[in-house]
């Protein structure tokens, strides 16, 4: 039996479990003559809960270990002096084959005499497995489901245990993202400490020359693996996309806010966020076919050498990206002003534009910093842009007509290709992600916390 | 002090004499007779909705007009016809003719800022900028560069201050933030922003409905000041009040001015039955 068949089993089960409860439930009502504690649907979903919960946590449970207890049975079957003989890589690689030809895929060159009686035996301890797991829940559902149902009395308190559950549920389930956010960081600091037991942190964060050799170059061939040049890069290219979306983004979102009527409103803010929702690779080669060529013109035209991938290039189409998050975010801030400060100022004499620029935005202000930080940490993390625009050239320089390459730009590289997890050229990219996140967390917490304040003026 | 609890069966006279009117008497000899604010059928629609309906009425200089009636009579947006406060909201539409010394406010080229600066407003809840309380007085000033330089500035928000009664209370945190004030103090302080552009008319929408009886006693004492150097026009909803500050009364019901006459008159001896039924508390 499949675990898809299985669940789909539990869940027919649950749906009987309910419909048994549910009319128990009832059946006890008009008997005693008496009122239940909570409507019957409590009770229906309560047993219906009692049968799938333990029975679907054994099954979790059992599909943790079970592989691993397999491949213990399936070791221990296998001629001891073979296993001795065999290093820990090699075993494993003998389990592989061992498990795809139990699966019926087959191995290259097919398998030797002990290899196919291993995989007959785990084949065995699989189905054996899978019939006893199938059997084992349907017990424990059933089981749940007989004991919920005679509990069934007007003095249990289904809505309550209900309630309960639900509350379980939905905090399990931010637990999730909690978690993954905890694990994705560990996993990166854990790579990224290896890392610096091959390069000392002081010549990665202070180092000015970027040059990791390919591993395969050999032991002796170290690399340089100054991060400056990469963060120099980034904050470059965010630097030149946040003076392009602040400036038209902000006017875009006063536009909105305060002049544009309702019609045009309705139509021109779903067009703006549509640029938020264009993928980035897109962007990616319009900076490339279109604005790098354009400047490069423009270059030519006034008698300055501007590459076509640079800085520039990468920066101004990043730029047009973040437009609707400063637009969208600043707009609705701005629209959070209280009308009666407007009035205020209006009544005083002032005109519309004075009103917007003496009061509207100053008050608003916290709230729009808010908004250009949380753009900013996203153009710090925006990689394809810059993948295909800003040229991969991770030297120092000032000139934003240059190409450079960022952060994002040379994990990508460090990581693509053949890569050997124990040589600092990959890992790298542990120490580059473990920077990338403290930045632009760092950007989003100061975000958050400006953004807060100037909730509790107005609330 | 008390009007609305009249029981409805009472008779006009059995209840009348029993509305104190304060300090009336002194009041109605102090009204001038210079029209400053004239309205002639005013018609106020919202969208299709009509909210005003042909009001006609004189402001005298120098008094203190109060708008009283039910809610949603359009009392608060005859108010703000006065200072074209109405031009921030889409569908408002104002017909009819208002002018303020003599001359048309809804004319083209009639200039609205300058009108504003004229004819202030202070609003229901009060609504000091996020700055200081000093740059809150300031402002204005600022904007009409009343002030050339920062001397005469400090002493137009000192004066202002001053004049609003708040000096003593915040001269020593000028540059503390406005909304940090307790509500009768911001009230207060929104009074003497209006005042700090010297205005010839201020209007008042319910200014003390958001504020407890003592800033609201306060904020009285200050209406009765200001009436000294200024016309002021207040909405409110409490008819004791009315009846303490106000030299003339003006009753409105469902868009309609029903009648108009010196506080006493309108608490002692209203000529409509609306209104006599509205200072007894049969509706409201």
């Amino acid at each position: 039996m499949s675990n898809l068949a299985l669940i789909a089993m539990l869940l027919m089960l649950m749906a009987l479990a309910y419909h048994l409860g549910l009319t128990r439930s009832r059946a006890v009502a008009s008997h005693r003559d008496v009122r239940l504690h909570s409507r019957p649907g409590y009770y229906g979903t309560l047993v219906a809960l009692w049968c799938g919960l333990p029975a679907f946590a054994l099954f979790l449970l059992w599909s943790l270990f079970a592989a691993q207890l397999v491949d213990t049975l399936v070791v221990q079957q296998l001629p001891v002096d073979l296993v001795a003989s065999l290093s820990d890589r090699e075993l494993q690689t003998l389990m592989r084959r061992i498990a795809a030809l139990a699966d019926g895929r087959g191995v290259a060159g097919g398998g030797s005499p002990e290899e196919l009686a291993a995989a007959a035996h785990m084949a065995r301890l699989e189905t054996i497995g899978q019939l006893s797991l199938a059997a084992v829940t349907a017990v424990v559902a059933v089981v749940g489901l007989v004991f919920a149902r005679r509990r069934i009395s007007p003095h249990w308190q289904a809505r309550n245990h209900v309630e309960r559950v639900i509350t379980i549920a939905l905090g399990a389930s931010s637990a999730i993202a909690i978690f993954t956010t905890i694990g994705i960081v560990l996993s990166m600091l854990g790579e990224a400490l290896r890392f610096f037991s091959f390069i000392h942190p002081a010549d990665f964060f202070f180092g000015t020359v970027w040059n990791p050799r390919f591993s395969s170059a050999g032991a002796g061939a170290q690399g340089q693996f100054g991060l400056l040049p990469l963060l120099w890069g980034t904050l470059m290219v965010s630097v030149i996309a946040l003076l392009v979306a602040i400036p038209v983004g902000l006017m875009t979102a006063i536009y909105m806010a305060e002049y544009a009527s309702p019609w045009l409103r309705s139509v021109a803010k779903p067009i703006i966020e549509i640029l938020a929702g264009i993928p980035t690779i897109v962007y990616g080669f319009f900076a490339l076919t279109v604005i790098g060529p354009f400047l490069s013109m423009l270059g030519d035209l006034v008698g300055i050498n501007i590459r076509t991938t640079s800085a520039m290039t990468a920066g101004i189409a990043m730029g047009i990206m973040i437009i609707p998050f400063v637009s969208s975010l600043s707009d609705d801030i701005i629209t959070q002003v209280p009308k009666s400060l407007r009035d205020g100022a209006l009544g005083l004499g002032a005109t519309k534009s004075e009103t917007i620029r003496q009061v509207v935005l100053p008050a608003a202000l916290p709230g729009i910093v808010g908004a250009f930080l949380l753009a900013a940490s996203r153009a710090i993390g925006e990689t394809m842009i810059v993948v295909l625009a800003a040229g991969n050239n991770p030297v120092l320089h000032a000139n934003p007509f240059e190409a450079v390459s960022t952060i994002t730009v040379t994990i990508v590289n460090q990581l693509t290709g053949d890569m050997d997890f124990a040589s600092p050229q990959s890992l790298v990219a542990f120490a580059l992600g473990l920077t990338l996140f403290v930045i632009t967390l760092g950007l989003n917490v100061i975000a958050l916390v400006v953004v807060r304040k100037y909730r509790q003026q107005y609330e | 002090m008390d009007t609305s609890t009249h029981s409805p069966s009472q008779a006009p006279s059995a209840a009348t004499p029993s509305v104190s009117l304060g300090n009336g008497e002194s009041r109605i000899s102090r009204a001038k007779d210079k029209v400053k604010l004239k309205a002639e059928s005013v018609d106020v629609f919202y969208g299709d909705t009509q909210a005003i309906k042909s009001i006609d009425l004189d402001i005298f200089e120098n008094e203190v007009l109060a708008f009283i009636g039910p809610s949603g009579c359009g009392k608060s947006t005859f108010l703000r016809c006065l200072n074209r406060m109405n031009d921030t909201i889409d569908i408002c539409r104002v017909e009819g003719r208002i002018t303020l010394d003599g001359k048309d406010i809804y004319a083209p080229e009639r200039d609205v800022v300058l009108l504003r600066a004229q004819v202030g407003i202070v609003f229901q809840k009060p609504n000091p900028f996020p700055k200081s309380i000093y740059e809150n007085i300031a402002y204005g000033p600022r904007l009409h560069g009343l002030a050339k330089r920062k001397a005469e500035l400090d002493d137009i928000v000192e004066s202002s201050l001053r004049r609003a009664g708040l000096w003593e209370e915040v001269k020593d945190r000028l540059d503390k933030p406005g909304t940090g004030l307790s509500g009768g103090q911001q009230q207060r302080l929104c009074i003497a922003r209006t005042v700090a552009v010297s205005p010839d008319v201020i209007l008042m929408d319910e200014p003390c409905s958001a504020l407890d009886p003592i800033a609201t006693a306060k904020v009285e004492q200050l209406i009765d000041e200001l009436s000294e150097s200024y016309t002021i026009v207040m909405v409110t909803h409490n008819m004791q009040q009315a009846a303490r500050v106000a030299d003339r009364t003006a009753f409105f019901h469902m868009g309609d001015l029903v009648e108009v006459d010196s506080t006493d008159n309108i608490f002692t001896n209203p000529q409509d039955q609306r209104t006599h039924d509205y200072i007894t508390g049969r509706f409201g």
